[in-house]
């Protein structure tokens, strides 16, 4: 039967291993696949402004992005290309709480300049390459 | 209890939960908001309730592992804790923390990345309060007769719990990056050095309650996390299918991943093992209830249900759905949730000196708190298969699917409120016990004599 050495070494040995190929995998994400499926060059000022308006509101705590977020809001990785500028502009202007079906937005009233920036972000986010995330809707009607 | 300093723990755990407590009212609010009742959302939104919900969650769960260190290291390192003041500095400030990080949430004072709300700056308070915690553990430690794989086991895992905060707290323009970093922090937690602590208090618990030999249980625990590494590292994968890094992932992830359960179902054999091993009869049976229970929920909650939606097809149409607040919910209590539980119920008697074990109250309070959260589940589980059908594979648009499943909300209510009441009466109970005392001293000993 197993020792306890042996497993103590099963442990160590594993660990070593995985852990040193996580952080190879994770070198080449960083260095080779986030340049090409995510656009860096696209990350303008008005991009990353719109990343430090997601994080001061706590957008993330209703919606998610990318897949990961809160559930009580909608999906937003593709929300330009499903709602389209103006709309998302008017949504978070508005000085009264959006409701679409009775669920409430709390209202930001941001500027046309920071709305504006928001979008840019949407817009990037919605160009990334996220391996088929979200997944086209695929039972015929 | 063998050492008086030890009775800190008991600190530890009345003021875990008492948060927990708080963490339940933020669930309510939650749930009542989805099943289209928002009344509060002027004061409380949707966003503020989630951020102290999940951020509570988090610091009561510390918490619990912070008392249980306390109490675990003397006792396996004969040695009297090396600064108890400090240990009341180090819990007085970490509530501090956690009280403006709360009240914060509720003046738009946070950052929006799931988990790691709370801002930088107070994540540096947070980083000196660990500090402070591991020195007088390590010190104890270092200082002690004797240092046990059990006590190395929990201390690692605390050490390495440390460490991995770091990576959420860069700043990255890239939402990616962002999420990839933020992965090393809430999945190795979880997945990785959270099953350590776990481990290490499980292996204590059995040591104590079943009477088996030390070096048996030692030695599966080094298979349990050696388990939980070589599965849960790579594991990690699972998150960065669809965040913008390569399909590598897919494959990487999705193989180790799926060996994860492995760890919680070696954790089930083991401690099912142990109890039937065992032949001694230890007086707290419930400790014995719950100590199972950690075992097999888990399994059930983070292997079972983790499995459910790991592998990237399946990911592809769950993922940032109900399904995965419906794992979230079972693994979160079953492993980490019920462990400190466990833990609180047979530290007790022995910090108070009383034998209140297996009462109707204690009982219940199991009973209901377990069927309750597994009928939670279950409700999240089938709003969750709903929405991913309704929304990611018919097409339909987001609110009328949420209109759909409304009621499933209703049933998550009811559920919850049962499992509230088994909670309501685990803290009666704990009340019950009075405060810590000396003359608990070598109480439980004097058990294995009589
Ligand atoms: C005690 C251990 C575990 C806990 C506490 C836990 C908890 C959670 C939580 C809270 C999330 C949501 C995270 C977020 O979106 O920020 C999550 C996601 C996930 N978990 Fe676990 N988990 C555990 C173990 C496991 C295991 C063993 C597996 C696989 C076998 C697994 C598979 C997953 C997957 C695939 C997701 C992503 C869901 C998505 O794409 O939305 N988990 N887990
Ligand atoms: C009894 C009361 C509870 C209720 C009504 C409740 C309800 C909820 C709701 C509605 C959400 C938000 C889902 C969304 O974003 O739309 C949530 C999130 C969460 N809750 Fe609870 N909860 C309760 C207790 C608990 C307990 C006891 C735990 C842990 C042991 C827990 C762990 C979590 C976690 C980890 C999340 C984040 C899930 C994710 O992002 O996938 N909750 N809860
Ligand atoms: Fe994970």
């Amino acid at each position: 039967m197993l020792s306890k050495s042996q497993a103590r070494a099963f442990f160590l040995g594993g660990t070593f291993v995985t852990f040193a190929i996580f952080l190879g995998m994770s070198w080449n994400s960083l260095v080779n696949e986030v340049p090409k499926q995510t656009n860096p060059q696209n990350l303008t000022e008005q991009v990353v402004h719109g990343k430090e308006l997601w994080e001061e509101n706590n957008c993330m705590g209703c919606h998610s992005i990318f897949g990961e977020g809160a559930y009580y809001a909608p999906e937003l990785t593709k929300v330009v290309e499903r709602r389209g500028e103006a709309y998302i502009k008017a949504v978070l202007m508005a000085k009264t709480p959006w409701m679409p079906r009775g669920r409430k937005m709390v209202a930001y009233g941001f500027s046309d300049q920071d709305a504006s920036d928001m979008v840019e972000f949407f817009k990037w986010a919605g160009e990334a390459d996220l391996n088929g995330f979200p997944p086209k809707p695929d039972v015929k009607r | 209890m063998k050492y008086k300093s030890q009775k800190v723990a008991y600190w530890f755990f009345a003021s875990a939960i008492l948060l927990l407590s708080l963490q339940i009212i933020y669930g309510f609010i939650m749930g009542f908001a989805h099943m289209g009742y928002d009344g509060l959302h002027s004061i409380t939104p949707f966003n503020t309730a989630r951020a102290v919900h999940t951020n509570l969650l988090v610091v009561w769960l510390l918490l619990g592992f912070m008392g249980a260190a306390y109490y675990i290291i003397p006792e396996e390192a004969q040695q009297e804790l090396v600064n108890v003041k400090l240990a009341y500095v180090q819990l007085i400030s970490f509530l501090v923390v956690g009280v403006i990080a709360i009240v914060g949430y509720h003046l738009n004072y946070w950052e929006g990345r799931k988990f790691l709300e709370i801002p930088r700056p107070l994540d540096w308070l947070v980083v000196v309060n660990v500090l402070l915690f591991l020195g007088l553990i390590l010190a104890t430690l270092y200082k002690g007769k004797k240092k046990t794989t059990t006590a190395l086991v929990l201390a690692m895992g605390l050490l390495f719990a440390a460490l991995l905060y770091l990576p959420g707290m860069i700043w990255f323009d890239n939402q990616t990056l962002d999420s990839f970093f933020r992965w090393w922090v809430v999945h190795l937690w979880v997945e990785g050095v959270w099953e350590l602590i776990m481990g290490g208090i499980l292996a204590f618990l059995l040591i104590k309650l079943t009477g088996v030999d030390r070096e048996v249980i030692e030695k599966w625990l080094y298979v349990i996390i050696g388990l939980t590494f070589l599965s849960g590292i790579l594991g990690t994968g699972h998150h960065y299918y669809y965040i913008g890094v390569g399909k590598i992932w897919l494959i990487v992830g999705g193989i180790f991943s799926m060996l994860e359960p492995l760890a919680f179902l070696a954790m089930a054999l083991f401690a099912v093992g142990m109890y039937r091993k065992g032949e001694k009869k230890h007086p707290n049976k419930l400790a014995l209830y719950w100590t199972l229970g950690t075992a097999i929920i888990s399994f059930v909650g983070a292997g079972l249900l983790g499995m459910a939606h790991t592998l990237p097809q399946v990911n592809l149409y769950t993922h940032g759905t109900l399904v995965t607040a419906m794992h979230g919910h079972l693994a979160f209590w079953g492993a980490y949730g019920m462990i400190v539980f466990s833990f609180i119920t047979f530290a007790l008697p022995n910090l108070t000196g009383r034998k209140l074990y297996d009462t109707v109250n204690g009982q219940l309070a199991y009973w209901l708190s377990n069927i309750g959260m597994a009928g939670m589940t279950l409700a999240f589980g089938v709003a969750g298969v709903a929405q991913v059908y309704l929304e990611r594979k018919l097409g339909l648009e987001f609110g009328a699917v949420q209109k759909e499943i409304e009621v499933h909300f209703f049933v998550l209510i009811l559920m919850a409120t049962m499992f509230s009441t088994g909670i309501t009466l685990f803290i009666i109970e704990f009340f019950r016990f009075g405060k810590p005392n000396d003359e608990a001293i070598g109480f439980e000993e004097n058990l294995k004599k009589a």
